[in-house]
């Protein structure tokens, strides 16, 4: 299993859900599209993404759509070189 | 032919009675907001008709109609009585777009209780603000959301009743949290809808400003005038219309003319209760037949990024009728829904304040790019000079926008902050806190905030409230909040700080402060972007002067410098 996919989904998990939240965010779950990460809360995603693997993800490739899955946001970072 | 028909006649014959006479109200009836958004809807016959058609982020959908909203409305009205909710009484609601946020709105209504909804992003502490400023007693909220009051529940003492929607059991309640399944209950078919008045306060909403934290806007029953006949004229609402209204009813809009002005028309809405991706938004409303659609700005420029391509892959023939919200609709934006949707959105100018839309562009008006159009039939609006606070004469002078005192749903105070209220009238006039100019046609065209109010995604943010929780970061000495350019939310919030010693710049300090603002705060507070600085620019007598940050981060002229501390 990739660890980069863990790290995501452990970030994700701690930082975007609540203490008594039900939710289970696997690999699948629409984060965006599903109202768990909203547009605001994209952008400390992509954040913590560019900040730990030391990349920088523009504008137009941060997408709803490229974010909406801790699967999709594997293939954004597969583009830099992340996997 | 549009409800509205010529707008320079309907501006000459308009007056509030006609929307009273349409409603079958007059003066010193009882009015309650909750019964003309539902029962009424079914003693006009109309009680087999589609009211909501709720759609989830899963996909799974429900309906109610008239007379269902009408039932659970009264079921609610009912639970909440019996809990020893009073008439005055503020019950908050705290909850995703769920059809227990819509029917609870009304059923608080029903009761004579004050509805007091908040957006469910909001963190612990801007919850808190918002619940001990109204002594709220009551809160609705779901699972998900206890957390965070339960953070804050020992320092509510006002605070009686968690009421939970959707506990399934798995665990335990606590203190003062009850389970309530509103579709569970015993339905009540009679309920004896409070006799409001019409200057009974029915709803308080919370909205931020330059200085100090978010104060609560409050309205009355009589605001139904407004909401209904701009819904009517401005949305152009028809009986066989399906509406769409995106926005969250923890702001205004969301209850305004997500609730009430819809409804009182007797028009089925549709709600989506998930997070935005086009492709969603576009299959939803090709799906449920919308035929008018009300956003904002900083929906409609993420749509944008996506193209019109995306637009064409969806049958979206029925809708007829766009408008916008929230901030000025760029021309580009106007441009762009012509190409993709075949007609422009009409961009819609009011507050949380005003209750109801203030200027907007109308069915049948010439739009202008960019304009917020003209004041609504009935509204005196103008801008005011500057200085003297005048109404200018000369066209094209930008001024402070102002509108004469005494339309239906202007907000009737800020809860418990008398004096700001009454500071938000000068010279005969409410100052909407915003700069404009009228051309020579008499469009208005929007210039900027006039205070260092922040409008981020359509929603206002005072800096005052986000300087404050910064201070409680450990590493935080200073901070100055501005809103800095976007190209999507048009200003998204901006931190410069200086770090306590000890501590050093660095990207992962930057995340770990946006993170506690987001998670204490909202994700609309939060700082998107942080500067470190040694120190923040000040006046002689300590004042940060925000003006000079900002006008950096939009390449405008620093002014006056003279008052600053360290004058280089």
């Amino acid at each position: 299993m990739s660890d980069v996919k863990e790290v995501v989904l452990e970030y994700v998990q701690e930082e975007y859900l609540e203490e008594d939240d039900d939710i289970e965010v696997t690999y699948d779950t629409p984060l965006i599209s599903g109202g768990i990460v909203d547009s605001f809360s994209m952008v400390s995603l992509k954040r913590f993404l560019e900040t730990r693997y030391k990349i920088q993800i523009p504008d137009a490739k941060a997408t709803p759509e490229a974010f909406d899955t801790v699967e999709n946001i594997m293939v954004l970072l597969k583009e830099f070189g992340v996997e | 032919m549009s409800n509205i028909g010529s707008y320079e006649e309907k501006v000459k014959n308009f007056n509030w009675g006609i929307s009273e006479a349409e409603l079958g109200y007059k003066a010193g009836d009882n009015i309650n907001i909750g019964y003309f958004c539902s029962d009424r809807i079914c003693e006009l016959g109309k009680g087999d008709k589609l009211a909501l058609i709720w759609q989830g982020h899963a996909g799974e959908v429900k309906k109610y109609t008239f007379n269902q909203m009408r039932v659970l409305t009264n079921t609610i009205a009912l639970y909440l009585k019996n809990l020893g909710i009073e008439a005055g009484d503020r019950v908050c609601l705290f909850l995703d777009k769920v059809p227990e946020l819509y029917f609870g709105f009304l059923g608080i209504l029903k009761m004579g209780g004050i509805s007091q909804p908040l957006f469910s992003a909001f963190g612990a502490e801007s919850l808190f603000t918002r619940l001990e400023d109204a002594e709220t007693k009551a809160i609705i909220t779901q699972k998900k959301h206890i957390g965070k009051i339960r953070k804050i529940l020992a320092d509510l003492p006002n605070l009686q009743h968690i009421i939970v929607v959707d506990d399934d059991g798995s665990k335990p309640l606590r203190e003062k949290e009850i389970a309530f399944h509103m579709e569970k209950e015993e339905a009540v078919e009679n309920f004896e809808v409070y006799a409001s008045t019409a200057e009974t306060p029915s709803v308080l909403h919370y909205t931020s400003g330059t200085t100090g934290q978010p104060k609560g806007a409050q309205h009355v029953h009589y605001s139904l005038i407004s909401q209904y006949i701009t819904a009517k004229y401005v949305l152009d609402i028809t009986e066989d219309d399906i509406y769409w209204c995106t926005a969250d009813p923890g702001w205004v809009t969301g209850t305004s003319y997500g609730i009430i002005g819809p409804w009182s028309n007797g028009v089925t809405q549709c709600v989506l209760d998930a997070g935005f991706k086009a492709d969603s938004w576009y299959k939803f409303m090709e799906d449920h037949d919308v035929t008018i659609w009300y956003s904002a700005p900083t929906a409609i420029r993420s749509l944008m990024k996506e193209g019109v391509e995306t637009v064409k892959k969806y049958n979206l023939s029925k809708l007829r009728h766009l408008c916008s919200v929230g901030e000025p609709l760029n021309a580009e934006a106007v441009i762009w829904s012509e190409e993709a949707f075949g007609m422009p959105f009409y961009d819609t100018f009011w507050q949380t304040e005003t209750g109801s839309m203030m200027i907007c562009n109308y069915p049948g008006m010439k739009v202008k790019p960019g304009s917020m159009g003209k004041p609504f039939p009935g509204i005196d609006a103008t801008v005011l000079d500057l200085k003297t606070h005048e109404p200018l004469t000369s066209k094209g002078t930008v001024g402070l926008i102002a509108i004469k005192p005494g339309w239906p749903s202007m907000f009737r105070t800020y809860w418990n902050n008398k004096t700001v209220y009454d500071s938000k009238f000068i010279n005969g006039w409410y100052v909407c806190g915003d700069r404009a100019s009228i051309d020579e046609d008499d469009y208005f065209w929007f210039v900027g905030r006039d205070d260092d109010v922040i409008n981020t995604g359509g929603h206002l943010v005072g800096p005052f409230e986000i300087e404050s929780a910064l201070l409680e970061h450990e590493s935080v000495a200073e901070s100055a909040v501005v809103g800095k350019p976007d190209p999507v939310n048009m200003e998204v919030v901006k931190a410069f700080i200086a770090l306590k010693p000890g501590y050093e710049a660095s990207e992962e300090l930057e995340l770990k402060i946006m993170n506690f603002i987001r998670k204490k705060l909202s994700p609309l507070a939060m700082p998107q972007e942080v500067e470190f600085i040694d120190k923040l620019p000040k006046t002689r007598s300590g004042k940060i002067m925000r003006r000079m940050l900002r006008a950096k981060e939009w390449g405008e002229e620093i002014g006056d410098t003279s008052t600053l501390e360290d004058d280089e």
